[in-house]
This record gives C-alpha cells, structure tokens and sequence, in this order.
C-alpha cells in the first residue's frame, strides 16, 4: 500500500489499463506531471500526450488526445480520449 | 387430394418457413445480446469515474456552472426518446414511446413546451406519421450506438441548452429509455440530464473523509471539461442500455412467435389430418353404396 499505486485508465467504451504501479506520468495542462504514492489529492485536465506508467519491472505508454486524470488515497483514476477513437 | 387438405398444407408449409425465419431472428438477437452487455459494461467504468470526479469537484469547490443551474428564461424542454431501429422487437420501442407521451403530458401539465428529439427510425416514425415536427433525430445503429453518435447527440443538446431562449434555448433536458436491468427484465425510464443535479459526495466509500482535492487548472475549467463529458457518457449509457434492452426484446418476441408458429403449424396439421380422414370416409362409403347399388341390380 505504501508504493502501490492502484491505476485505471479507461476510455469512453473500454478500460485501456489497469492495475498497479510505481509512477505515473501524465500530460497536464499546465505541463508534465509525475505522480508517486502519497501525492495529494489532485483532479487535472490533460492535454494531448503521453501517459506513461512504470510499475515494479515494465513500463507503459499511452498515447491521449486529451481527458483527465484524479488521484486520491493511491488510487489514479485517468479519463482518457484515446488517440485512433473510431477507426475499427 | 382434396382441396380442403390442399389449403391445410400450404398453411402448414408457410407457417413452417416463417418459423425458420423467426428462429434466426431469435439466434441472431441472442448472438448479439451478450456483445451489447458487454458493451454496457465495458462503459461503466468510464462514467464511474467521472461522475466520482463530478462529485469531487462539486463538493470541494462551490462553483456555479451553466449546464447545473436552473433556466427560467424559457419553458421549452427537450425530451430524447431512444428507441429501436427495426421492428420485430415485441413492444420495445411501443414502450418506450408510451413513456414518452407520459412525460409529455405531465410537462404540459407544468405549463412546459416540448421540444422532441428521437434516436432510431421507430421513434422517428412514429414523430413523423403524427405531423410533429423533430428537433433533432439520428438513425441507423440503434442496436449497436457508436460514441461518435453519443458525441453528436450530446453536443445537439449541450446546445440546445446552451442557445439562448429565443434561438430555440431550452431548460431542460430528458432522457426516456429503457434501462436494461436483466434478460427477462428491462423498463422504460425517464431521466433528467439538465440541468445536473450535483450530488455532493458519492457514497462509495463514506468511512474516508472526502480528501481536499487541488484542482489543475482550476475548479471551474476542471468542470467546464468534465460535464460535456458527463453528458456524453450518460447518453452513450443509455443508447447502450436501450440497445441490450432491443436485443433481449426481439430475442423474447421472436421466441414467442416461433412456439405460436409452432402451435399454429400443430393446429392445422390436425386439421389436414381430419380433412384427410373426411375424405377417406367419403370415398369409402361411396365406393361402397356404389358396390350396393350396383350389387342390388
């Protein structure tokens, strides 16, 4: 509990990850930011970018068109628009 | 054969095709019932979160947004019903539309004007057959809704809201769909979507103290992005309920009509049968007073 972050990203039809990991890095508005356990509470909007999650031994990456992302009590909860929306 | 068995079999014959079509109706509706489900679930924790998040926001900051205050410049309201595409969906779309006028009625009886929207030809139909004029209607997928759909509807009616009263603004918005609440059950249900009622505070999971959020960029544009999107999810939720809600419809019905095929095919076979029979006793007793006859002379 004390490192673990519990991590969800969904998007609109469908959750694009979830599960737990060390750091997470997202694409404010307002610039880049990384967030570690025991961040405070925060709600932000991004901007297009890159999620990126690194957990105990892979890293992940997700690109966005824009969404947001809240965290509280460890856990981060990122609203995503995912990049190719509608093309299958 | 006689011409009364001739009719008899025929009926049969067409009973049974009709049955056959049925019984794919009825595969076809189940094969897709579980991917519409799956949709509705795969949606859910979108819209989880952002109503969590709404209500962070609602509750830490004390902001005042237009899509969650009342209008009182104008009395038309915007009613979207969902209904089906096609038919053959027992009374689904029926159902729906019943609620509808419901809803309508009791918005007239509060001094309301009603401003209609309809998703699926069934609801389009039905609008257009009574001469009412449709302020918004999208058609084609109602038993599979893309996002890109929901995102049109929403941003249709996040205008409307938005308009001012003498461009065709309105003060409010409902929903009427039918929410899918198991395979044997779903209701039509009416929501109001605008303007958003902010419940403070969802009570997921009440023993923490809701944290102090900080808000990034501020609380009001944090809100500004999150209810147009609030709204998509919520209309996207719907279509698919409404489609899952469709599928087990048409499911239910065509399983009906193919036991009532069924029972109609068991009805004139005995029918047949007996004419069958009336016919043998004729001919025999014929051929049998002709024997008589011919016998006695």
């Amino acid at each position: 509990m004390a490192d673990a972050l519990t991590v969800d990203i969904v998007a609109p039809d469908h959750v694009m990850w979830s599960g737990t990991a060390s750091r997470v890095i997202a694409p404010s508005v307002e610039g880049e930011i990384g967030l570690l356990a025991n961040h405070e509470p925060i709600l932000s909007i991004l901007k297009a970018g890159t999620i990126r999650v690194t957990s105990e031994n892979e890293k992940h990456e997700f690109p966005v068109t824009g969404g947001f992302v809240s965290f509280d009590h460890n856990t981060i909860t990122i609203v995503a628009d995912p990049v190719v929306a509608d093309e299958d | 054969m006689g011409g009364q068995q001739r009719v008899y079999r025929q009926r049969i014959r067409s009973t049974q095709s009709l049955k056959k079509i049925f019984r794919a109706m009825e595969l076809i509706a189940a094969s897709r019932i579980g991917k519409a489900r799956d949709r509705v679930t795969a949606a859910a924790p979108y819209s989880r979160a952002i109503t969590r998040a709404i209500s962070a926001v609602a509750t830490h900051s004390s902001v005042d947004h237009p899509l969650t205050s009342e209008r009182t410049d104008t009395n038309r309201v915007a009613v979207l019903v969902i209904t089906a595409d096609r038919g053959m969906a027992g009374a689904y779309s029926a159902n729906v539309l019943r609620e509808g006028e419901r809803l309508a009625e009791r918005l007239r009886g509060e001094g309301k004007e009603i401003v209609p929207f309809a998703v699926g030809r069934r609801g389009v139909g039905y609008f257009k057959f009574r001469k009412r004029e449709l302020a918004g209607e999208w058609q084609g997928e109602s038993d599979a809704p893309t996002l890109a759909t929901a995102q049109e509807i929403a941003r249709a009616l996040y205008g409307a809201f938005t308009a001012s009263a003498d461009e065709g603004g309105v003060s409010e918005l409902h929903i009427v769909y039918t929410h899918f609440s198991s395979m044997v059950s779903q209701e039509p249900r009416v929501i109001r979507l605008l303007p958003i009622e902010l419940v403070s505070g969802v009570a997921e999971r009440d023993e923490d103290v809701e944290p102090l959020y900080e808000f990034e960029p501020n609380a009001e544009e944090v809100l500004d992005a999150l209810l147009p999107r609030y709204i998509e999810s919520r209309i996207h939720a719907c279509m698919l309920q409404g489609a899952a809600s469709e599928l087990a419809n048409r499911q239910r019905a065509m399983h009906t009509a193919v036991e009532n095929a069924e029972d109609i095919v068991k009805q004139y076979t005995r029918l047949a049968n007996s004419a069958r029979q009336a016919e043998i006793t004729q001919e025999i007793s014929e051929i049998v007073s002709g024997a008589d006859a011919l016998a006695a002379s």
